[in-house]
């Protein structure tokens, strides 16, 4: 076995792997969604799908898959089916470069963090597509919408990583988190406490997740870009969208939080347990704030976040060259 | 600037507000794995009240004033046939055929009674009172067809 072949079955491996940990995940992300939202009202949430409701992402998923997927008379077929496969298709890659354990990375790469920041921009093209290609004036609406603000908020994301890149002085998100200790006051947090704020916040908007949902807002925009979808078009935006979450909250505790990096227990239970909380904290905020008001967001990103970030940019620099 | 900051502030006191009601307990009532404790101002079904002179039977003249006014005609209601005079004479036949008031028939719908009480409220007699029962559940829907007589034949017996 040559060299080649090796690193060819250990990709084929990686990918087979993250597919399945991204599909358990999402199922369970579901589940724990709606529960926590019932918790938060205080009600049971789903209940009687299984013991506490445990079945329910599949009785979810078999609806979804059972209904029948329309297609707008007027809409571009190309365009229209193309959106969802690209909503869904770049999140599998994206959670390659990132280490889940000491050796558990898909695909260590020396521009990892460039990687998941470049694929996760065809996103803004899937929403494009989708409202583009609906033929429906409120789908169009929501997808502008949607693309000026995932475009928006990938300025400060990117000046808030790029702190974090100056400190750790590689983009290999591998070793990054190998340079953190196990106990948080070695962490990244403890350097870089704005950034991770101004990158939590980015990410919260960079998934369409409320406060920041008025794109797909049921109330305001009848779902905005993905109206038009049924059954599985629906659904994969739906995966995209969880995956989406956890690709970035997995990135967050590379970043951040010390990954994998952990006292006592093996990296991938500590590195599963960070991203976890983080996702927690991400449907915190959705069951508690109510939901921006479209110039609102544009506000927060352009007069605070931009010159927040950048400001935390240049103080890294002088701190790193004065010290 | 200030306001901006009091507002990030606010942020945090709703986050606070929800991670408590997370952890409080829960306001459902899990029917019907547990009962429910306030069922004072329940409706549920109607029934018909026993005539307090002669308990075998209902109050119900059939005047079907109830059935008139049901809004989703949930109620049926039959009058008593007279009886056929049996070899009475003329000046008897009058008191003879006088026609008994009441229901032969009775049947009423839940899956049509939207609970709004207009029959008990306009029933002449008051013979029309809810039951107050929460536990009318079926996968069937014939379980819903009740026949409100029946209660009284039951007691004949």
């Amino acid at each position: 076995m040559s060299f080649d072949e090796i690193q060819l079955i250990r990709m084929i491996v990686a990918v087979v792997a993250t597919a399945l940990f991204v599909a358990a995940s999402v199922i369970f992300l579901v589940y724990l969604e709606r529960k926590v939202a019932g918790h938060v009202h205080r009600r049971p949430g789903p209940f009687e799908v299984g013991p506490h409701g445990m079945l329910q992402t599949v009785a979810d998923a078999v609806k979804l898959l059972s209904k029948q997927p329309l297609k707008p008379d007027g809409a571009d077929p190309v365009l229209f089916w193309l959106a969802p496969i690209a909503a869904f298709a770049p999140t599998l890659l994206l959670l390659l470069p990132i280490p889940f354990g000491p050796i558990l990375t898909g695909f260590e790469v020396n521009l990892g963090l460039l990687l998941i920041l470049a694929f996760s921009g065809i996103n803004v093209l899937a929403l494009c597509l989708a409202g583009w290609g609906s033929d429906n004036k409120w789908a169009m609406l929501g997808a502008a919408r949607s693309v000026a603000q995932a475009v928006g908020y990938e300025i400060p994301l990117l000046l808030a990583v790029l702190a974090v890149t100056f400190t750790s002085g590689t983009l290999n998100l591998s070793e990054m988190v190998a340079q953190q200790g196990p106990y948080p006051w070695h962490w990244n947090i403890m350097t870089q406490p704005l950034a991770f704020f101004i990158y939590f916040v980015c990410a919260v908007a960079e998934t369409n997740r409320n406060p920041f949902d008025l794109p797909e807002a049921e109330s305001e925009l009848t779902a905005g870009f993905h109206t038009e979808y049924s059954g599985m078009g629906f659904g994969l935006f739906f995966l995209a969208e969880y995956t989406n979450m956890i690709v970035v909250c997995s990135v967050c505790t590379a970043l951040f939080l010390g990954g994998w990096q952990g006292p006592f227990l093996p990296g991938f239970w500590w590195f599963l347990a960070k991203m976890y909380v983080l996702l927690l904290v991400m449907m915190w905020f959705r069951w508690t704030f109510p939901r921006l008001r479209f110039d609102q967001l544009l506000n927060l990103n352009w007069k605070w976040l931009l010159p927040l970030s950048l400001l935390n940019l240049l103080g890294t620099a002088l701190v790193m060259k004065l010290f | 600037m200030g306001e901006d900051v009091l507002g990030l502030w606010s942020l945090v006191k709703g986050l606070k507000i929800t991670g408590a009601f997370f952890f409080s307990k829960q306001v459902t009532v899990h029917y019907p794995r547990a009962g429910v404790d306030n069922l004072a101002t329940f409706r549920g079904p109607i029934e018909l009240v026993p005539n307090p002179e002669d308990p075998a039977g209902p109050l119900c003249i059939a005047c079907m004033t109830c059935a008139a006014t049901c809004p989703t005609g949930a109620i049926l209601v039959v009058k008593k046939n007279a009886l056929k005079p049996v070899d009475a004479a003329p000046d008897q036949n009058k008191t003879a055929r006088k026609a008994p008031k009441g229901p032969a028939k009775f049947t009423y719908d839940y899956t049509l009674c939207c609970q709004c009480g207009l029959c008990a409220e306009n029933c002449p007699k008051g013979a029309i009172r809810f039951s107050g029962n929460p536990y009318c559940a079926s996968i069937n829907k014939k379980d819903f067809e009740f026949d409100l007589l029946e209660k009284f034949r039951m007691n004949m017996d």
